[in-house]
This record gives C-alpha cells, structure tokens and sequence, in this order.
C-alpha cells in the first residue's frame, strides 16, 4: 500500500479511481482497519483519543499539585489514593513527588496534547479533506508517525510508576539538575525514559510535518491554489515547516545530554561538585543546553498556537457567516510569527548570564511578535463585525480563544521587555501568562475543533446544550484559574515551589492560592461534561447530516460514511476560496468551494 | 466502605443510564435537531457573551482592589526606582488594550448574534484599517523597546565605582553563603575541586588572597546607598537570586560567575516604619495568627527563583540593609577564612 500511495502520489488525478474501488473490493481485519491504519481519518482519531486520555492524566496531576499550594501539609484521601503511601503518604504530597508532577504534567500538556493531539488529530482528519486529496501522501509513514507517538506517551506514563519516580526537573530540564542522579531522584531512570520518550516524540513529529507538508504542497485538488486553501490549512503547512525545522535541534539538545548523562562528556558540565565529590566534567556550560532547548522550546510555542488559530479562523468565519476578514493578512502575519519565532528564543534567557547585549536584540525581535499578532486578533474582531453569529459550542470556543489570546498576549509584552523581566522572571506571572496565551488558546481551540469536525470523524452530533454547560464552565473557571496568578507574580511569588508559607514573605496571598485551586477543582470536573458529550455521542449521537454548519469547505462533500479514499467518484474541483458566506446576489449565505465562479463574479473577496 | 462506595458508583451509572434512555426516547417522540442552534440559543448566548463581559471585567477590578497592595513594596533600589516606573507605564498601557480589545470582541459577540432572519455584511478586506492596526501597536511598540533597553543598558553595565562593595552570593543544595572581601578588597580565586567540610565553597587555599575572606551564612549585610556588585557562584545545579524588593535578579550557574549591581536605598529599619510596608506586614501576620504561628517583622529576603531540587521552596537567606557604620562594625565581627579553616 505503501508503495500505491507513492504512486498515486504522481499521478493522483488519472489514477484514483481504481485505487478506490479496489479498497472497496476488500474486507478488512480489524487490526489493519482500526489499530495499524493507514487511513487519514482513522490515524486522526486515534491521535485525538490518545490525547484525551493525556489531557485527563495531566490535569488530575495539576488539581493534586493546586491542592498542595492552597492548602499545603492537609491531608487529603484524594492525594493518598491517586499517589499511593509512597508519594502521598497520610494524604500529603511528597516533595520531589510535587515537582515530579509540575515536570510531567507540563510536558504532557506541551508536547502529547497540545502537539501532538491537536495537529495530529486536525492536521491528518483535515489535510486531505480541505485540499481535496484522497489521503496523506504517505499512509505508511502516517501510521509510523502515530505508532512513535503512542509508544512515547506508553514511556512517558510508564516512567510515573518506577522506583525513583518520574523526571522532576521542570519541563525545561535544564541540566545539571537533569544531568545528575544525585541532584534529585527524578534524574535518575525517570530522566532517561523522559529523554526516550521525547525523541520518539520528535520522530513521530517529523513523520507527520513532512507528512503534512508534502501533501499539501503536492496532493492539492484541482483548482485549490494556495491562495483558495482554507486557513486551516495554511496554519498547518505553517507549523508543519516550523517543527521540521526546530524539532530536530531539540534532538541534538537531548542527545548531548544524554552523552553527559552516559558518557561522561561536558557539553553542559562544569566546576559542579555534588554528592560528596567534585566530578571531572570541565569546560562546559548549561547555558549552552538553554540556547539549544529554546531554540526548539519557543517555536513550540507556535507550533501551539497556529493550529489553534486556524482552526478558530475557519470556525469563526463559518459561524459568523462572514469571509475571514484580510485573509491575505491573516496567511501574512501566520507566515511572519513563524520565521519571527525563530530568533526570539533569547527571551527566555534575560537573566541567566546570556551577553546584556544579546538580550537587546532579543527584545527587539520578540516584540515584532506582538504585530502580527494584534493584526490577527484585530482581524478576528472585525470577522464579527455585522457578522450573523450562530453560537455553536466550537463558535464558543473560539471566542474564548481570542479572548485568551488577548488577554494572555498583552503580558507577554511585558515579559520581552529584558528590563522588566527581570523581576518577573520565573514567577507566577509567567505562569499566568503562558498558561492564558498558549496553555487555554490552544486547548480553546481543539474544544472548537473536536465539536465542530465532530460530525465529520464519528458521523453523530455532539450534544449542544452540554456543549454550552461545558464551554461556560470552562470558561469561568479557566479565568478564575490563571487570572489571579499574576497577582502572586506581582507579590514575588517564585514558581515550581512546594509550599509558599514555608517562610512569613508569601503568607497573606493564602486566599489567592485558595481562589485558583478551588476554580481549577470545578474545571477540572467541567471537563466530566465533556468526556460524558464526546464518548456518549460517539456511539448514540444523533445522525450527522451531509453539511450540518453550513460550511463551504471541501470536507463537507464527501459522504457521510468514512470511506476509503474520501470522495466515492472523481476528485471535487475547486473553483472559489473557501469563504464566500453572505455573498451578496447569492441564493444562499453560503457558496461551497466546488460551485463555479459566475460570469463576471471575482473570486477571493472582491465583488 | 470501599463496597459501598463501589455499590454507590454502580447505582449511579444505573441511574444514568435510565435518564439517558428516557431522553433518547422522548427526543424519538419529538422528532426534534437537538444539535440545530435556534435563534433563542444565539439570543441567549450572545447576551451570556455581554453577560460574561461585565462579569470578567468586574473581576479584574476586584482582584487589583484587593490585591494589588499585596504587591511588592516600592523598590528599594535606584534603578529598580526607574524600574517601577517603566513597569507602571507598560502596565497602564497593557491594561488599557486588554480592556478595549476584550470589549470590543465581546460587544460584538453580544450585537451580532445571530438570527435566521438576518444577513451578515460581506466585507473581506479594508487596507486603511489593516494599516491601522499594523502601524499603530508598531509605534506603541518603538516606545516600549526603546525605553525598556535605555534601563537594561544601564542595569546591566559592569560596575565601574571605586567604592562599590563587592559580594560573593555562593548557591547551593539548598542554601546560600555570603563572601566579602576582607581587607584588601579582593576575593581570593576559588577552585571547586578543594572543595570539603571547612572549605564549603571552595577556596583555592593557594591563594593568601582570599585569606581575609568573609564567609557568612543565613543572614548578610550590606550598606544602604552604595553600589553593591554580586558576583554569582554555583556548586552544583542552576540556582537563581532573586531580590525581588530590590528588582535584581541573576542566574547563578556552575562554572561560570554571572554579576549583578544595584545601589540600595532603603535600610532595614526605614522599611519597617514604611506605612505600605505595615500594611503588608499586618497582612501577613493576620494570616500567621490565624494559624497559631508568631507574628513576624518585614525582612528583606533573598529567594532561589530557578528550580534546583526538593527544598528548592526552601531556599532562602535574609538581607539586611543599613547604614555604612553599621554595616563595618557587622563587616568587623565575621570571622575571615583563614581562621574559620583553621579552627576546623
């Protein structure tokens, strides 16, 4: 099949209709339909329910860890029963098991769910579906690119139940915490899986951006010229080039650590004495590793967020009934925030003995960032401007993603200003806003995702009024959860601590501390609503009609039955770009894609 | 008890599955979309939207309320003076954005709810606003890089007073240690492999420089209106210090010395008679009395703000800030390092 697919790679538009009846000849088993497939649609939501389980795992890590900052030294039955007498011994979260949990949830929120889940699962269901293609142009390395992934996430959640416990150095390992067994007990075996599991992760991310970007660039329908594809879609392509470029630095990171860690080099070892004994590593500097780690660790952050945007772009316009408003500027400044994210890495740096002089040419760069972006949250703004707004949950959704995106957005200025960073540096101001900018903007923007394409993977609608109580909920809560973090940042409040009444500086922000637990408990139960809506409407939703939002993109048309190939017939033929709702002299507030252009009609915005 | 938490659960499902088979049935009867947004659906959520708006700003102007006195007091040193300064402006500013640019979204979440009787505005693209919008948080944005790099240019210049004191601030799992200079201003060179029980951070015991050396652990000193300059050591993993009264802060990384200067301000004792300050405290010992624990006085602290293992919470060294003749006669009674090492 491999090698069919290389084949239809060439001569995709001669060729598919045989391909797709001799898929429709054959049964299939089990196994090479549901658990080894090559299929686009399948592999997608077997990343997307991967990445459920991880979202849940990782947030019951950080409702234990809120616990223990509200109320530190109670004892809870809840702490004991998820954590054993090892870790949470009488109800109270052992130390090194507190940091273990900030470091794994932290990278399984980044790397499993927000990566990994959220481009995998809408980079695969809607590559091939908005180009117009019958699948990835590599169904192999498609099913390779999940297989890493599962594997990695098996490591990373196996690592939770050895002896030394997980790795505990921050999400950001930086050695020679990470590098030393004798340092903390996290950097013993529990660093070495963390470190395996993150290069297969690497892989399976590669697998799937060349994946992603050779099929949109080759497999694209006829008609769909770059400049009709749907944002979505460039958004993917945009992220998919940024993780090809970046990911592999992380590897080259990993694996000079892993070489210190094995090998006894230097790369990031110097004048350290630890244990009882000086060690013999000279010359090196952990300064190194941070350039090497951000320059993966800040692209990420994009890799993050275009998705997210995208997905809310086409799902704002759709629900608005609106085009996309400056399409061409919103496919600009996507373009500009990913070549700008790679050189703003030093940001992360103001205050770790990195040249003054550097951290001046960060600041520069990193706050060119804030123009894109305010044109794209202008853009969105605009798109809602006399739009007719249908309030689906996934419109919700990306309402509450641009909200995040603002309001988390509007700290970062602060933040890439070296001089003001330096007193925020590592506090909880910087949790505040990452976790509003990219940790709710992206998940934000998969919610959007999951229900509005939920029709399209399962074939069933998902449950509005649940969708509601969930949005509003999560909503609240998300807010309640990290708006009230930058008031401890303001306090000096340093992150990553166990308790912060172990001496008197932090002891009257208890009531804050007791804010943000309590809104990420009813969070974290809101989500229940949500686990109940998608596993319940999987298998007893209501039927899926033909288009049910509708939408003008190309996913649309094909049937409702998940088959082989996407389109029964010939390919669709693109004739418009993607957003032509409430045209005016048009019948009906929407024109799909494939609907040729009138005798004099312009294509692409103009009228 | 675990049986009957297990019989609870069972029931429950029990009970769930019964309410969903009854409103899958009567959804039958109905014939109904459940999943088709009605107009009273927009209706309703647009004004949640306006609803949520009043509900979240209200929010925000409640914790700065309450909160905002919890913050840290005015900096207590002279560019952290500029420093606030800087931070007020750039915080008006942000603030003033995220309340505009979250109203509109939300108003217009709110106005253009939809219904099926209205028509969206087809309006793709207006170059004059787009220019706008990309000019005009470029020129907020030229103001923001060039002021905050005119104070990181001079925050960050090496020290050039005569006159300055100079402090070794020594990291290590988990606690902190104090060098100075001793008479002849210098601190003696350092070789980690010398490291040992008297010789805790590591002093080349070659050098008769460092052998008037001060070392001072839990509590230092340093004298209020001259230039301080930390030199920054690591013994093990990446610590960080963190002065966050005085808005100083600096990695400390093995194998590398990282440097920091400031000019304090305030003393000690002038910042407990601060009435911001009296009020923070009273705040904190309200909650110290609350739990049953002594009330406590305003103490510059020196904090670990890079994680470095499990008492990395608990990290911590005092600082006291006083006048220059205090400051000798305190300077006068450490012991120097040479006969710390020899009574050992």
């Amino acid at each position: 099949m491999a090698s069919e697919k290389n084949t239809a790679l060439e001569t995709e538009h001669l060729l598919h209709h045989e391909h797709v009846h001799d898929h429709d000849d054959h049964e299939e088993s089990f196994v090479s339909k549901y658990i080894f497939s090559m299929d686009h649609k399948v592999i997608s939501r077997q990343f997307l329910i991967t990445a459920v389980v991880m979202a849940v795992i990782a947030m019951t890590m950080s409702v234990i860890f809120r616990m223990q900052l509200a109320w530190p030294g109670e004892k809870f039955a809840f702490i004991n029963a998820m954590l054993g007498d090892k870790w949470g011994k009488d109800g109270i979260l052992d130390p090194n098991m507190y940091l273990a949990l900030v470091t794994i949830h932290g990278t399984i929120m980044v790397f499993f769910v927000l990566t990994g889940g959220l481009s995998g699962t809408f980079s695969n269901l809607l590559i091939p579906y908005q180009i117009g293609a019958r699948d990835m142009a590599s169904g192999f390395l498609n099913m390779l690119s999940y297989w890493f992934f599962f594997i990695s996430t098996v490591i990373m959640c196996g690592s939770l139940f050895i002896d030394d416990g997980p790795a505990s150095g921050g999400w950001t390992i930086y050695p020679p915490l990470s590098a030393i067994p004798e340092a903390i007990p996290g950097s013993k075996l529990g660093m070495t899986l963390w470190l395996m599991s993150m290069t297969l992760f690497v892989v399976s991310s590669l697998l799937g951006s060349l994946n992603y970007i050779v099929t949109i660039i080759n497999l694209r329908t006829k008609g769909m010229k770059m400049t009709r594809m749907p944002l979505t879609i460039w958004a993917f392509l945009i992220t998919a080039i940024i993780g090809v470029l970046s990911f592999p630095v992380l590897v080259s990171c990993v694996l000079l650590l892993i070489m210190d860690r094995s090998f006894n080099t230097s790369f990031y070892l110097s004048d350290i004495y630890i244990g009882g004994r000086p060690l013999d590593n000279v010359g090196g500097s952990p300064v190194l590793f941070e350039h090497l780690f951000w320059f993966l660790g800040h692209p990420e952050v994009y890799i993050v967020l275009l998705p997210a945007l995208g997905i809310t772009s086409e799902i704002i316009a759709t629900n608005a009934r609106k085009p996309i408003f400056g399409y061409r500027a919103m496919i600009g400044s996507m373009l500009a925030i990913g070549f700008l994210s790679f050189i703003v890495w030093g940001h992360h740096m103001y205050v770790t003995g990195m040249s003054p002089f550097l951290g001046s040419v960060f600041v520069f760069t990193t706050l060119l960032i804030a123009i894109p972006s305010a044109v794209k949250a202008f853009n969105y703004i605009t798109t809602l401007w006399k739009g007719n707004i249908r309030y689906t949950p996934a419109m919700l959704f990306s309402i509450g993603l641009v909200s995040s995106f603002i309001t988390g957005g509007v700290t970062g200025i602060i933040l890439a200003d070296s001089t003001l960073d330096i007193n925020i540096h590592d506090t909880y101001f910087v949790v505040a806003h990452f976790h509003i900018v990219m940790g709710l903007s992206a998940i934000f923007g998969m919610f959007a995702g999951v229900y509005h394409w939920f029709p399209k993977m399962f074939l069933r609608m998902m449950n509005k009024k649940l969708g509601y109580v969930h949005f509003w909920l999560t909503f609240i809560s998300a807010y309640g959860v990290f708006f009230p973090m930058h008031f401890l940042g303001l306090a000096g409040v340093p992150r990553r601590y166990y308790t912060n009444s172990n001496f008197p500086m932090f002891d009257n922000l208890v009531d804050i501390n007791e804010i943000v637990t309590i809104s990420a408990i009813i969070g974290a139960l809101a989500q229940g609503v949500f686990l109940f809506n998608f596993f319940y409407s999987m298998f007893r939703g209501e039927k899926a009609p033909q288009n049910p939002w509708n939408s003008n993109t190309l996913e649309w048309t094909t049937p409702m039955a998940n088959i082989h190939g996407n389109w029964p017939g010939e390919l669709p033929t693109v004739h418009r770009w993607a957003y032509d709702y409430s045209k005016p002299g048009k019948e009906k507030d929407f024109v799909p894609q494939t609907v040729p252009l009138e005798e004099g009609e312009h294509d692409g915005g103009g009228h | 008890m675990n049986f009957l938490v297990i019989l609870a659960i069972v029931l429950l499902i029990i009970a769930g599955h019964q309410l969903l088979r009854i409103i899958e049935l009567s959804r039958g009867l109905k014939k109904t979309t459940e999943w088709h947004v009605t107009d009273s659906d927009n209706n309703m959520m647009g004004k949640a939207m306006l609803a949520f708006m009043v509900l979240f700003f209200g929010f925000f102007f409640w914790q700065v309320n309450r909160w905002i006195d919890r913050s840290l007091p005015p900096a207590s040193s002279e560019h952290g003076e500029k420093y606030d300064q800087l931070w007020d402006a750039n915080m008006y500013l942000i603030s003033f954005v995220f309340l505009a640019t979250n109203f509109f979204l939300f108003w217009h979440a709110y106005k253009y709810r939809g219904n099926s009787k209205a028509q969206a505005k087809y309006f793709a693209h207006d170059n004059r606003l787009e220019m706008v919008w990309t000019v005009v948080p470029a020129l907020a944005l030229a103001f923001i890089i060039i002021f905050g790099l005119k104070y990181w240019n001079e925050i960050t210049e090496q020290s050039e007073d005569p006159n300055k004191v100079v402090v070794e601030l020594y990291a290590k799992q988990f606690d902190w240690t104090a060098r100075y200079t001793g008479k002849d201003g210098k601190l003696g060179s350092t070789d980690y492999r010398q490291i040992s029980g008297g010789n805790s951070v590591g002093m080349d015991t070659a050098d008769v420089v460092g052998y008037d050396d001060l070392l001072v652990k839990n509590e230092f000193h340093i004298p209020v209106g001259k230039e301080v300059e930390l030199q920054i050591r690591s013994r093990d993993v990446i610590h960080s210090v963190y002065l966050p009264h005085f808005r100083a802060q600096m990695n400390a990384v093995p194998g590398m010395v990282t440097y920091f200067k400031f000019k304090p301000t305030k003393t000690t004792a002038e910042m407990r008679k601060d009435p911001y300050v009296i009020k923070l405290m009273e705040g904190i010992n309200k909650q110290r009395a609350k739990e049953n624990k002594e009330p406590v006085e305003f103490d510059y602290t020196l904090l670990c703000n890079k994680i470095c293992g499990a008492s990395h919470y608990n990290m911590q060294m005092n600082l006291i800030v006083e006048s220059e003749a205090d400051y000798k006669a305190w300077l006068a009674k450490q012991k120097a390092f040479k006969t710390v090492a020899e009574k050992k």
